[in-house]
């Protein structure tokens, strides 16, 4: 273990204060990605997925959500411990981000080519000739037919896979470190979604960069990722190599969540369920927070967190049930 | 041969855009649903898939009465649905109903559930206030919520949870035909699943026919008894949903099945990844309209619409590779 991660997350703490009360929507998440790997983060709505990335690029909120606790380490440095300007020095050059929504994370009033050429002059680059020939260049790299035709048009003369794949160019043309993809592909129909994830896995490979996958969809971490961590609640429950959670996965939530995916080749007539629903983050239960939907749990699981189990050396999980296979 | 629940013949919707606005004139059409024929048998559900823009969601429409066809018909038990007046459309419209997929968008937030659900025996003069207040309990708890959550707004539920007061309030007149919309598409994957046992069950108990509409492949799987592919307005593929996924014939078909992402990491396959978007309905391509995208395109595709062939199974595609 010479190689230091590419970005180490240590018990984040992100909480909404709101009058009703706190909720600890991200509650003690801990993950580190490794240099050149996709991690990818699955959980439903509301479990803290989305917002875990946001904090990670500090861009939550602010009027009614705070990190309240956690370290965020980039090469070393801790970036809650950042100046507003040296995180804008972090956004877009070391951790750069793509948005589920390709429709919104655009402005509708600049070309594609502004829009491009604004994020690489940030790097400092002055001569405009260069600037173009980059913008051209990554769109090039993101397999955008036509690209100099492409700069001079204007979001909405484009369709909802080509947008996201301008978004794609957006960020990577200042070869980041780190690449926060949060759904990218849940907007998209199913064979252009195909289409970008074989992009994102080869542009990932081909830089080298990192990659968090933010999803709540096991198809997408089956095809892309290489490890996995499943939220449930604010708190990562299971995290360990893709393989082992899809062949050995250990905590019931996770069996409970690839068992209810209706498969394309299976005998089965009913699917599998997972009853009632997740606690409230306003109220959470001092026990495991999945105890209430659990078929095996006990008194000790409703009154007490569970700790983390090794279940193999790169594949751990929250539940007393848990046992180290 | 008795008579099919449902049955659209050669049903076709084009929209006309125009340009100005005092003498405005066409300046195109957009051909969303193109000569397209099925049937559906009463306790069955028909599975419509394909990419936004394949003219799923206007056919539904069409079987829902909301938009009339250009030309072509539905039938339900035989009888033509567009152009019925009075005591005719409303037994239509009593069954055939709807479950849309956005529950946040098809609940009326200002009215309790128990009047959401009531609304149609109401306006049906079903029956007296005391025998509507039972029968929506009882609606209430066949889709699994609690007598007393009618007494709730919508805003008080989950996604799931709307869902159900959404079937709940098309089971009420107890309809022939539900038209499903990507009914679970909205909701999360655990949700999801109890949303479609409940949904096939309430199929047997009901015997009520479903038009799905759906892009996930094995949701339709899952649910329906016959699917028909969509491309660009037209059926390009349509067959037993079990024959369908043991043997894919039509291109398109085939590159949807491979574009599904696989359920385990080991069971990469083959991908057929398609290059493009699909074209603009306004101006579809000529011949067969896949042929701009298609891995096998032949010299008469483009010039040539393809034939249909049907086998002995029912399986029917629209392919020249099939000759």
């Amino acid at each position: 273990m010479s190689q230091q991660p590419a970005l180490e997350v240590r018990d984040l703490h992100t909480h909404f204060f709101l009058r009703r009360g706190v909720v600890k929507a991200v509650d003690g998440v801990s993950f580190t990605l490794e240099q050149g790997e996709v991690l990818g983060i699955v959980g439903e709505s509301g479990c803290g997925k989305s917002l875990t990335a946001l904090s990670i690029l500090r861009l939550i909120p602010e009027a009614s959500a705070r990190t309240v606790k956690g370290e965020i380490l980039l090469n070393g440095e801790d970036l809650l411990q950042k100046d507003p300007a040296a995180m804008r020095e972090v956004r877009g050059r070391q951790v750069a981000m793509i948005l589920q929504d390709p429709q919104t994370s655009l402005n509708p009033v600049f070309t594609i080519g502004n829009q491009l050429h604004e994020a690489i002059a940030r790097q400092g680059e002055s001569s405009a000739k260069t600037v173009k020939e980059r913008a051209i260049e990554v769109l090039r790299r993101v397999k955008l037919a036509a690209p100099e035709e492409r700069t001079i048009q204007y979001p909405h003369q484009l369709s909802g896979g080509m947008k996201q794949r301008v978004v794609g160019a957006i960020s990577i043309s200042c070869a980041p470190d780190v690449l926060i993809a949060d759904e990218p592909t849940t907007a998209l129909d199913v064979t252009i979604q195909l289409q970008y994830l074989k992009l994102l896995k080869e542009l990932q490979e081909s830089s080298g960069m990192a990659m968090l996958f933010i999803t709540h969809d096991f198809g997408v971490v089956a095809k892309i990722c290489d490890r996995v961590a499943v939220m449930y609640a604010g708190r990562i429950v299971e995290m360990g190599p893709v393989r082992e959670i899809f062949d050995n996965p250990a905590h019931p939530y996770t069996q409970a969540l690839i068992g209810s995916v209706p498969k394309m080749v299976s005998t089965s007539e009913r699917l599998s369920t997972i009853e009632g629903q997740p606690p409230s983050l306003s109220d959470l239960p001092n026990g495991c927070r999945f105890a209430e939907r659990c078929a095996l749990a006990d008194d000790r699981c409703r009154s007490e967190y569970p700790k983390v189990y090794d279940i193999s050396a790169s594949h751990t999980a929250s539940c007393w049930k848990a046992t180290p296979g | 041969m008795s008579t099919p629940l449902l049955e659209a013949n050669d049903l076709t919707k084009h929209f006309t855009v125009s340009k100005g606005l005092l003498f405005s004139k066409e300046i195109g059409r957009v051909r969303a649903v193109d000569a397209v024929n099925f049937t559906l048998e009463a306790g069955q559900t028909l599975g419509l898939v394909g990419e936004s823009g394949c003219g799923k969601t206007t056919t539904s429409r069409l079987v829902l009465g909301l938009e009339s066809p250009t030309s072509g018909e539905v039938r339900l038990n035989g009888n033509p649905i567009h152009g019925l007046t009075g005591a005719n459309e409303r037994s239509y419209r009593a069954n055939v109903q709807a479950v849309f997929q956005d529950p946040w968008a098809s609940l009326n937030p200002r009215m309790l559930v128990k009047d959401i659900v009531a609304e149609s025996l109401r306006v049906t003069n079903w029956g007296t206030k005391s025998e509507i207040s039972d029968r929506v309990q009882e609606l209430m708890l066949q889709v699994g919520l609690t007598g007393e959550q009618a007494l709730q707004y919508p805003h008080e539920f989950s996604g799931g949870q709307r869902q159900r007061v959404a079937l709940a309030s098309a089971l009420a007149l107890q309809p022939k035909l539900i038209v499903l919309d990507e009914p679970v598409s909205a909701l999360d994957v655990s949700i999801r699943a109890q949303m479609m046992n409940l949904l096939k069950d309430i199929q047997v108990q009901e015997n009520v026919a479903y038009l799905l509409v759906a892009h996930d492949l094995a949701t339709v799987r899952h649910m329906a008894d016959w699917t028909a592919v969509m491309y660009l307005g037209q059926i390009v593929e349509y067959a037993p949903t079990v024959k369908l996924f043991e043997n894919v014939r039509h291109p398109y078909t085939k590159a949807l099945f491979s574009a599904v992402l696989p359920d385990h990491p080991d069971h990469q396959q083959d991908e057929i990844v398609l290059v493009g978007e699909v074209p603009s309905p306004l101006n579809p391509p000529s011949g067969c309209r896949f042929h701009t995208r298609c891995p096998f395109v032949m010299e008469q595709c483009a010039r040539i619409e393809p034939p249909i062939r049907t086998d002995d199974a029912g399986h029917r595609v629209a392919c020249h590779l099939e000759a």
